[in-house]
This record gives C-alpha cells, structure tokens and sequence, in this order.
C-alpha cells in the first residue's frame, strides 16, 4: 500500500543543515493500523507528510499503492490528495462554515460529485462517524471530540484510501481520546481503510495499531507487531516511551527478595491469556512462585498476560523441567536472574 | 429665558450656511464611499498577491520560489512608497495623473483618484496581515485536500478572514473620510474643503465647528455600523 524507501529530509536551516529523517525505510500493509511513535522532535510529523507529499522528501523514493508519488505533476498530486484524508491535532476545521459545509468542502474541490450527491455524501459520513445531528451548528458549538468526528468526516468524505492521522488525540481528554480511537477502530474494519498514525503515546499504539515504528532523531530505532514491540521492547526510547505509559519493565529487580532465587519473566498471549496459569504451573511443579511485577490486558484484540516471578533457586535439572513446562503452556519465558 | 431659547433655536435653523453645508457633507460621503469601493476592489487582490508569494508560502521548486519572491519585493516596494509619501504631498503629485483619469483634478471627481491610490496600499497591507492570521492549520489542510490556489483563496482564506475584512473595511472607510477632508485643502470639495474656505480664509468659526461636528459623528456612525456588522457575522 505504501513503500517509503531509503527516505531522508534535510532541510536548510541558516547555521548549515537540519537533518530531519534518515534511512527511513517502511512498509504499511493494506488495510492495517501502522503506528508511528516518538517523542517530540523525532520526526514523527515530518514523516507522516511524507505520504501526502505535504513534505517532499530530499532523496529516496515513497509508493502509494505502486505509484512513485514524487514523479507526480501539480494534478495527479491533487488526486493524489483526494484519495489520502488527514485528520490533525488541532483538528483545522473553517471556523466560518458549519459542519455540514466543513465535510462539504473536499467534495467540492475534487468536484467529482453533483451538489445533491454531494450532500448524501455528507449526510452518510456524519452518520458514520455519530454526529449527523450536528451538521447545521458552527465548530465553536462542538466539543473538541465532536470537532475531531467532523475532522474526521471530512477527511473520509471523498472515500480515501489511507487516512493519517497527525497526533489525532493529543488535544483530547482521556475519554474522549478512547471514543475517537474506537471510532477510528471501527472505520479501520468496516472500511478496510488502511490508517497511519502518529503519536507520543503507547496507549493509543496500544489501543488501535497492528504494527509499531520507533522514530527516535529521525532514524527508526525499533519496529514490528504492537505487540512484540511492547512484550519485549529493544531500544532505550521504546522503554522510555513504555515507562511514561506506565509500563515499566525493569524495575522488577529491585522488589525481589535477597534469598538469591531465580527471576523470571513469564509472557504470553492469546488463548493462555485466559488460562489460570500460574497456580497451574505451580500444582503441576511444587513450586512457589511470588509475582514481583505483572500486567495483564488485552492489546488492541489480543490479550496478553506478562508476569516477573521469583521463586527459589533450583538445580539444573528441576530448572530445565520448569522450563520445558512453560514452553508446553506456550508462555515465553526469559530469566532475569 | 424661553425666549431667548427659542430665538437661538431659529437663527440656528436661519444659518445661511445651511445648504452649502448640506451639500458639503453629500460629497464627503460621495467621495468616502466611492474611493473605498475602489480602495476595495484595488487592494483585496494586492492584499491577497502579496499573502501568496510572502516568504511563508513560497514554492519549493526554485523557479516559482523566484517569481513569487520578485512579486513580492516589486509590490512591497510601490505598497511601502505609496504609504510613506504624506497625503497631502501625494495630492499635489498626482494632479496631472489625476487630470488625466478624470478630466480635473478639481471636486469630488477630481479627488477620488488621490484618495484610492492614498488608501490600496494601506487597505492591501490590511488584507495580507489578516490572511497571515487566517490559522496556519486552514491553508495546511487546503493543501491536503488538494485544493487549488483559487480555491483555497476563495473558498477558505477569504471567507474565514471575511469578518476581519469587514473590520478592515470599517478602518479604512474612516481613514478616507479624514483624507477626503484634507483635499479640501487643494480645491477637493466637500466638507474638508468648506471648513477651509470658511474656517481658515473668512474666520467663520461656527461653519468650521459644524463640519468638525458632522466628521466626528459620521466616523462615530462608521465604526458603529462596522462593529455590529463584525459581531454579525462572527462565527469564533
């Protein structure tokens, strides 16, 4: 769907240059949720307008569904446009036009559409995104998690492809941010629409995004599946960025007891998600176990479950068993101590 | 004491100056009003040529880059001369421009061109600040959208500045009422031109008082009228 290969941006800055992003290299799948993450100043915006050409790229090459944007003339990149929709933090809607004229506009200006299609159009998207009972009040009359709907509504009217989404809850409170991300959620499945987003935070990556893309000073520095990614982060951003989340993963050590027994940390997924493992495990080898850090939950579908245990030191023998025991029950198992 | 009341009331309603001021204020109001639609129609689109090849939007392909940049500095020069030479020195230089466009460089006629080539760079300096205001976000998501520059300027900028417009409109029609008193100076007609024929040449003092008078409450009524409209139309 969208190949971004060897891509660097550099921008002249007056005290020489500004090297915005380096060797980024990426592939978003059809109809996937692709999360950027990073904090701020990695790059991360600069990257996601690399899709629409908002930024043009100082070498390397990005496809959008085969197709070497970069060759584009003036027109093919407006249709270009038409086909990617963008929602923002701020949400940048017309503050002199109602809701209705706000998602009205990119109908009109690909001008594809009669004036009457043109508003069923409109009226099927506000219905979708749940605020057709708006369309006639100004964006100074909605809460920010409305407006983001008509941001939202907007950038699907014209029946895009991909929509990006630039840190699209930054600006929300908590509850908000979850009902903009279900909604985003449920665009992704209903529509097949392949979504790429950008943003500061492990939950919304954790909330909607099938695969994950460390930006860390404009290079990636980590990706893979969400939830590889947060099971067994690499790279001292990610844990960084899982830390501020509150998913902390190292401090477990430090809660441990000081008779000197094994430490370790036990992840799983799936179906054993729902398993009562751990009294299982303990039945099935006579062991104590004591759980020095844990967090169970689900990651956008997915439930997982990663344990830290401490239990006594064992010989070689009975520690291969246990071992041999925990791959049986597909947990993944890594010893800290 | 009610007569006495009474006789100032008809030597007040007897002023002999009555007509010629009556007329006095119609030209200033023809003059204002006719100089600031043209102000209008001139300036908005300098304003707006000025807002499209300013340092923020230019291309990023070199060539475009370069023709927006000398757009640019061309304009902003003849904007900054125009808007730095005094009116009333503006007034004498333009008498054989004048002459030409209009057949005198006396009256009503004779004063509006002097009035819009006074006021278009100051109304287009208007126009591109508030375009700048219009949010950065406005034009970023027109881009996005794939809107063309035509439609981006008239289906988003304009409009969403259109309340500011309307406030810079307000301004500008009162500056003109000022400069339009000022041609009285050189033979201009109107109000400005009375209160100097009668005020500064014969020391009729109360003719001079009157027309300050009707100045002050006709810019008084401009920016009333201009405010509510604003308020009118705010969507914010």
């Amino acid at each position: 769907m969208i190949r971004i290969q060897n891509v660097g941006k550099t921008y002249r800055a007056q005290d020489g240059e500004f090297h915005a992003l380096h060797d980024i290299d990426l592939t978003v799948a059809k109809g996937e949720v692709f999360g950027i993450i990073g904090h701020s100043g990695a790059g991360k915006s600069t990257l996601l307008r690399l899709i629409n050409l908002l930024e043009r790229p100082t070498v390397g090459q990005i496809l959008v569904e085969g197709e070497d944007i970069g060759r584009f003339d003036e027109e093919q990149l407006r249709r270009l446009r038409h086909r990617v929709g963008i929602i923002f933090q701020h949400f940048n809607l017309l503050n002199s036009r109602t809701v209705e004229e706000n998602v009205r506009f990119p109908l009109r200006v690909a001008g594809t559409m009669g004036r009457t299609e043109q508003k069923r159009r409109v009226a099927e998207v506000l219905e979708l995104v749940g605020i057709a009972d708006q369309a006639n009040k100004y964006p100074r009359h909605l809460s920010g998690g409305q407006r983001q709907r008509v941001g939202i509504a907007r950038a699907l009217a014209n029946r895009p492809h991909v929509l990006l989404c630039d840190e699209a809850t930054s600006a929300l409170d908590p509850q908000t941010t979850q009902s903009i991300l279900r909604l985003l959620l449920e665009i992704n499945q209903r529509l097949g629409l392949t979504i790429v987003l950008i943003t500061h935070s492990m939950d919304v990556i954790r909330a909607v995004a099938d695969r994950v893309a460390v930006l860390d000073q404009g290079r990636i520095v980590e990706s893979g599946t969400v939830l590889e990614v947060f099971l067994n982060p690499r790279h001292a951003v990610t844990r960084a960025l899982l830390a501020e989340s509150g998913f902390e993963s190292d401090s477990a050590l430090g809660v441990a007891g000081g008779r000197g027994g094994h430490v370790l940390r036990l992840t799983y997924q799936g179906a054993a998600a729902g398993l009562p493992l751990l009294t299982r495990l303990s039945r099935d080898s006579g062991l104590d176990f004591s759980i020095l850090q844990g967090s169970v939950g689900r990651l956008k579908d997915m439930p997982y479950g990663q344990l830290t245990v401490e239990l006594e030191r064992l010989e070689e023998e009975r520690f291969g068993r246990l071992l041999s025991m925990l791959a049986a029950h597909e947990v993944r198992c890594e010893v800290l101590r | 004491m009610l007569g006495s009341i009474q006789g100032a009331w008809t030597a007040f309603l007897n002023f002999e100056y009555w007509p010629e001021i009556g007329s006095g204020t119609l030209d200033t109001l023809i003059m204002t009003g006719f100089s600031l639609l043209f102000t209008v129609l001139i300036g908005l689109p300098i304003g707006t040529v000025l807002f499209l090849t300013s340092w923020r939007q230019r291309s990023e392909r070199p060539l475009a880059a370069k023709a927006q940049a000398w757009t640019y500095n061309v304009l902003s020069f003849i904007v900054n001369v125009l808007r730095s030479v005094p009116f009333l020195i503006l007034l004498i230089l333009l008498i054989p421009a004048t002459r030409w466009l209009v057949g005198t460089s006396l009256g009503v006629q004779g004063s509006i061109p002097p009035l819009v080539i006074a006021a278009t760079p100051f109304f287009a300096r208007l126009v591109e600040n508030l375009l700048r205001e219009v949010e950065h976000g406005v034009f970023e998501t027109c881009r996005a959208i794939g809107a063309t520059t035509y439609q981006t300027v008239f289906w988003a900028l304009l409009p969403e500045a259109f309340t500011g417009l309307c406030a810079a409109v307000t301004v500008t029609a009162i500056s003109l009422v000022g400069y339009s008193a000022m041609s009285g100076v050189i033979g201009g007609g109107g109000l400005g031109d009375l209160a100097v024929r009668y005020g500064y040449q014969r020391f009729n003092t109360t003719v001079m008082m009157i027309t300050v008078a009707i100045l002050v409450l006709l810019v008084q009524l401009i920016q009333f009228a201009g405010d509510r409209l604003v308020a009118r139309l705010s969507h914010r």
